[in-house]
């Protein structure tokens, strides 16, 4: 196997390669994974494949780092 | 369910007065989400934001409240709104930010790709993955999983405004998107081929 240096445009094309939900799980779930972190907690563990999902869609990405945003504000 | 929470969902559940005045709590805290999202992207015209933040607040008032009953309490009621009011306003900062814009031809964000050059000592091997990359997206991808790819992942078009443009759902084309990225891996792999993760 050959290796490349991360490339966020690599990554983009190839997405997270592990389970993730959906956009609309991730909209769903986004309340509660975000409390969740800014508590500390295991959020990925809250909410299983989450993380991935947020990888792999920019637009999810922007609303989960809008929520967060928010709330740290 | 903290009470705090509690109290939001039996005020907005009740009818009246008491719903009226909940209601329109809840409108004020929605547009000011929506405010705190507009301003932040920075990218709309001052004069646009009010109008923007307003319009969102109320779409994002009418979700919650035909919503309400889905809220179980795993988060604070007002986090829970406010994610609607925060999409609604971040969508509509992208769909701004497309309005009249063509859609880049596929073929501009992957020449971009394939001819930024890595560093001398990955030339090779970068040469290698771009190849295959290309091969298997034109082997084996449907048209329509090739475009949603490009757009979204070299060409930056937001999923949700590719998805207005082409009359379907965010999540529908975030399907095609996996898929087309599944089948991307699968064929690197197959021929040994590996993209390491973010390195710490």
């Amino acid at each position: 196997m050959t290796q490349d240096r991360f490339d966020p445009r690599l990554a983009a094309l190839l997405g997270p390669d592990r389970p993730e939900v959906s956009c609309e799980t991730c909209f769903d779930k986004l309340d509660v994974y975000v409390e969740a972190e800014l508590a500390g907690a295991d959020a990925e563990h809250t909410v299983p494949g989450m993380g991935a999902h947020l990888e792999g869609c920019p637009a999810c990405r922007e609303d989960y780092e809008a929520l967060r945003a928010y709330l740290a504000a | 369910m903290d009470a705090e929470s509690r109290a939001w969902v039996d005020s907005l559940s009740a009818s009246g007065h008491e719903r009226d005045a909940a209601v329109e709590r809840l409108h004020d805290l929605l547009l000011r989400a929506a405010r705190f999202e507009v301003g932040r992207r920075h990218s709309v015209h001052l004069r646009d934001m009010d109008d923007i933040a307003e319009q969102c607040a109320s779409d994002a008032l009418m979700a919650v409240l035909s919503k309400l009953h889905t809220f179980r309490g795993d988060s604070r009621f007002t986090t829970w709104a406010y994610k609607f009011a925060l999409l609604e306003a971040a969508v509509a900062v992208r769909r701004r930010a497309w309005q009249g814009r063509e859609l880049p031809l596929p073929d501009a964000g992957w020449e971009a790709f394939a001819a930024s050059s890595g560093s001398p000592d990955l030339d090779s091997e970068r040469g290698e993955l771009i190849a295959a990359i290309r091969d298997a997206i034109a082997d084996e991808l449907t048209e329509h999983q090739r475009e949603v790819l490009v757009a979204t992942t070299l060409n930056g078009v937001p999923i949700d405004v590719l998805a207005e443009r082409l009359g379907t759902t965010r999540g529908a084309l975030y399907k095609t998107l996996h898929d087309a990225r599944r089948k991307l891996r699968a064929r690197l792999a197959a021929r040994g081929l590996f993209v390491e993760g973010e390195h710490a």
